[in-house]
């Protein structure tokens, strides 16, 4: 077991098996480097069930990726420094082996990665690479798992289908090569799919076309989806829930409709007014938050947005020093700042909101 | 000196159109007009073989027609691959044109030699999407921000180093940090320091490609505002060349849209992102997701399929037609030119959306004058 030092095995073992379909508790994820540790993931928790998407968003940096690979269970051991747990429909995979874990990729979880030719062979036809990964999960003959390939690049959209199975990754465009990932993460039905950046490297049109189709591929298989990804809009037009990601912690999650209309932490405001967006009346002046993300070898004490945040004097010193703790403030909507509740309100009714 | 932007490729077109009426011109930028570019062109040549014979062309840009006023900011819009960076680089003369005219400040620059350019570099300065790879890592701040007056050979009223040290200033950068080097400073910081060189010679006019896409979401403001305060204390002219369609909207003054080395329309920012008239540009804005989710259900969305043809091969007449939803048998054999359709609208469409009556009869009679048999041309297909 792999479990961190301050977690006690008997304590570990006296945890809940959760009812949620994947639960994510206190999980944290460090890099011993030269440099320092790389806090890349500092205590995430959160849950999703079948059918529903959550949205993970924060900007580069904010150890989103890190996340997404900690769930599939693809960091190497040897540097990486994984703690919590990590429950998937009952089985925890934090202590499970890494062979136990990789059972279940591809075909219980599967991810679908920003750059399609890291997740693809430059050597095989796309179809050879869906039949392996569909063969490795169902024990069927090539000639079916072949129909299934032609069927799944149907689905995605592929044109010609029967023919384009044999074509290599580089025969493709960038939004094909897109699809051709998705049908493969889709062959085998996962009911976890994350979706790292899937569309950041395409252009809008492009984007929109893969969106609509990760959203049919969802209804259709009922699977659990982590959509995640620096671009608001992406996570406003698929999420049901939001996670707000900052300097590897989760800083605000709330339903998509909250995160969007009553924001309660000084960074989702910070991230909303930076935003040029369409669907508003012309903004005269962005709203930058000052500053940059900061580094995870030297998170800042207290709270970690605290040297970029507006706000953080209003709190009487306390968060230069005193980390705020994630808490519940209304019923599925947390925040972690030391702002009082009824001050933030006000603070986003007044200066924020109006401004967008 | 009138509002009047038309291109020359439209004008013959708007010569032999009635009149149209035209609705109350919103204030527009005043400013003379300061870059011109007509009819630009770059085809790349494509080889083959040991012989490295010609069997293609890559038509990256192919007969774009603007201008751009003192003092304005023009958008320029597309997706990937449609020739927004070649015409930014023809148009800073880092590309030699394959054919048309670039005119500054009155002056035709196409042709001009390395040599008769160098003087024209002071006014004409370029910033690029990556401030990682544009700045030398082994210089300093200092020596990057001031390398420029070193290569013009430019006197300093207080010495190079204080003039840096004043632009390090006005970008918003620690003047102290003269002495850094580059891989100390955050994404935003090197795109400012970026900023700073290119300002270095008081430019009068910067083509800024990409400018921000590199950024994270909350630098990216900053380094928006920046130029616009720039833009206000300097007097600059921007070319803004972004795949954004929000970023574009909220910095440019006029925006042109792109699509496989075309202008298919340019527009006021207001009248562009309200009314938007060319299909494709319909498509763009439809496409861009919108961050609030109450407005996610019962949304209009143009989906567009599959995706842009090669500009080795573009298709004929428009080259949007293969995937456009409005297209007739007329958008396969005519091409549709770009038509000023009110003031500062042009559009290069057979069938425009939310077009008048009156518009929809000046681009008949424009399809017309190029080609069409009248029968075809759009009027008889509206109602
Ligand atoms: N293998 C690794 N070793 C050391 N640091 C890492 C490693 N992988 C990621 N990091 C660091 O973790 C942080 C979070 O990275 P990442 O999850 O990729 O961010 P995001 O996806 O939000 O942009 C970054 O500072 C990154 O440099
Ligand atoms: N030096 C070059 N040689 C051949 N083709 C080129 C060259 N530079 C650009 N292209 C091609 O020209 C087209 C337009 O490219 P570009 O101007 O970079 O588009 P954008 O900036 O809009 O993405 C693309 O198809 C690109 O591949
Ligand atoms: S705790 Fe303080 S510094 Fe942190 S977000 Fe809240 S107000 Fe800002
Ligand atoms: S000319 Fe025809 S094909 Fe081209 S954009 Fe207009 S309607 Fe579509
Ligand atoms: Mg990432
Ligand atoms: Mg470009």
């Amino acid at each position: 077991m792999t479990a961190s030092d301050e977690t006690a095995p008997a304590e570990f073992a006296e945890r809940a098996r959760p009812s949620a379909f994947l639960e994510v508790r206190d999980l944290k994820i460090h890099f011993p480097t030269d440099d320092g540790v790389v806090k890349s993931v500092d205590g995430l928790s959160f849950q999703l069930e079948r059918g529903r998407t959550l949205g993970i968003v924060g900007e580069s940096g904010s150890g989103k990726s890190v996340t997404s690979l900690g769930i599939l269970g693809l960091h190497n051991r040897q540097n990486a420094r994984v703690s919590g747990e990590i429950w998937l429909d009952g089985q925890e995979l934090v202590g499970s082996t890494p062979e136990q874990v990789r059972r279940l990729r591809g075909r219980q979880m599967a991810m679908i990665f920003q750059d399609p030719l890291s997740s693809m062979h430059p050597f095989y036809t796309v179809g050879k690479q869906i039949i392996e990964a569909y063969r490795v999960h169902n024990d069927v003959s090539k000639a079916v798992a072949r129909k299934h390939a032609i069927d799944m690049l149907g689905r995605v959209g592929i044109p010609k289908p029967d023919q384009r199975v044999d074509d290599y990754p580089h025969q493709f465009s960038g939004g094909m090569r897109q699809r051709a990932m998705i049908a493969m993460a889709l062959s085998c039905d996962p009911e976890l799919l994350i979706a790292d950046e899937p569309t950041t490297a395409l252009d809008v049109t492009v984007q929109a076309q893969i969106l609509d189709l990760i959203r049919d591929l969802q209804e259709e298989f009922n699977s659990a989806v982590i959509m995640i990804t620096h671009d608001l809009g992406v996570v406003a037009e698929l999420s049901d829930d939001i996670l707000v990601m900052y300097a590897g912690r989760c800083v605000e999650y709330a339903a998509v409709e909250d995160a969007f209309h009553r924001p309660l932490h000084p960074y989702t405001w910070g991230l909303l007014g930076s935003m040029p967006r369409l669907d508003r009346e012309r903004s005269e002046r962005l709203m930058p938050i000052k500053g940059s993300p900061p580094s995870l070898i030297n998170v800042p004490d207290g709270c970690p947005f605290h040297p970029r945040c507006p706000y953080g004097e209003l709190t009487g010193g306390k968060a230069d020093t005193e980390r705020p703790e994630l808490r519940e403030l209304e019923p599925g909507h947390k925040a972690a700042c030391h702002l009082p509740l009824e001050q933030r309100r006000e603070i986003w009714n007044a200066e924020i909101a109006p401004k967008l | 000196m009138s509002g009047d932007t038309t291109v020359s490729t439209s004008k013959t077109i708007q010569d032999a159109a009635k009149p149209a009426p035209e609705p109350a011109p919103e204030p527009r930028p005043q400013g003379e007009v300061m870059l011109e570019v007509d009819n630009l062109g770059k085809h790349f040549p494509v080889t083959a073989g040991l012989l490295r014979r010609q069997v293609g062309a890559v038509k990256a840009v192919d007969g774009v027609s603007f201008s751009v006023r003192k003092g304005e900011t023009l958008g320029l819009v597309g997706e990937s691959g449609c020739g927004k960076s070649t015409t930014g680089r023809m148009i800073m003369r880092l590309l030699d044109p394959s054919f048309g005219r670039i005119t500054f400040e009155g002056r035709d620059i196409t042709k001009l030699s390395r040599g008769q350019m160098r003087p024209l570099r002071r006014d004409l300065q370029m910033i690029f999407q990556d401030p990682y790879s544009s700045l030398n890592p082994r210089q300093t701040v200092g020596a990057i921000v001031g390398a420029p007056f070193r290569l013009q050979n430019i006197r300093t009223e207080h010495g190079v180093k204080r003039a840096v040290q004043d632009l390090l200033e006005l970008v918003g950068l620690n003047p102290e940090h003269y002495n850094r080097y580059p891989h100390e400073f955050s994404g935003g910081q090197r795109q400012r320091i970026g900023i700073a060189r290119t300002l270095a010679l008081k430019p009068k006019l910067i083509v800024a490609d990409e400018p921000v896409s590199a950024l994270d979401v909350s630098v990216q403001a900053q380094v928006v505002n920046l130029m616009e305060d720039l833009q206000d204390e300097l007097d600059l002219t921007y070319v803004v060349i972004a795949h954004d369609l929000s970023v574009v909207r909220h910095i440019s003054d006029r925006v042109a849209v792109m699509y496989l080395g075309k202008i298919v329309e340019v527009a006021d920012r207001a009248e562009l992102y309200e009314r938007p008239m060319h299909p494709y540009t319909n498509a763009l804005l439809s496409a861009v997701p919108v961050p609030d989710p109450s407005l996610r259900e019962g949304r209009e969305r143009i989906r567009l399929q599959g995706d842009v043809p090669s500009p080795l091969d573009p298709p004929p007449a428009c080259r949007f037609h293969t995937r456009c939803w409005k297209a007739q048998e007329i958008c396969k054999t005519v091409e549709p030119p770009l038509v000023r359709l009110s003031p500062g609208h042009e559009v290069a469409c057979h069938f425009p959306e939310n077009a008048t009556v009156s518009e929809t009869d000046t681009v008949a009679k424009a399809a017309v004058a190029h080609g069409a048999s009248p029968d075809e041309a759009p009027l008889a297909d509206q109602d």
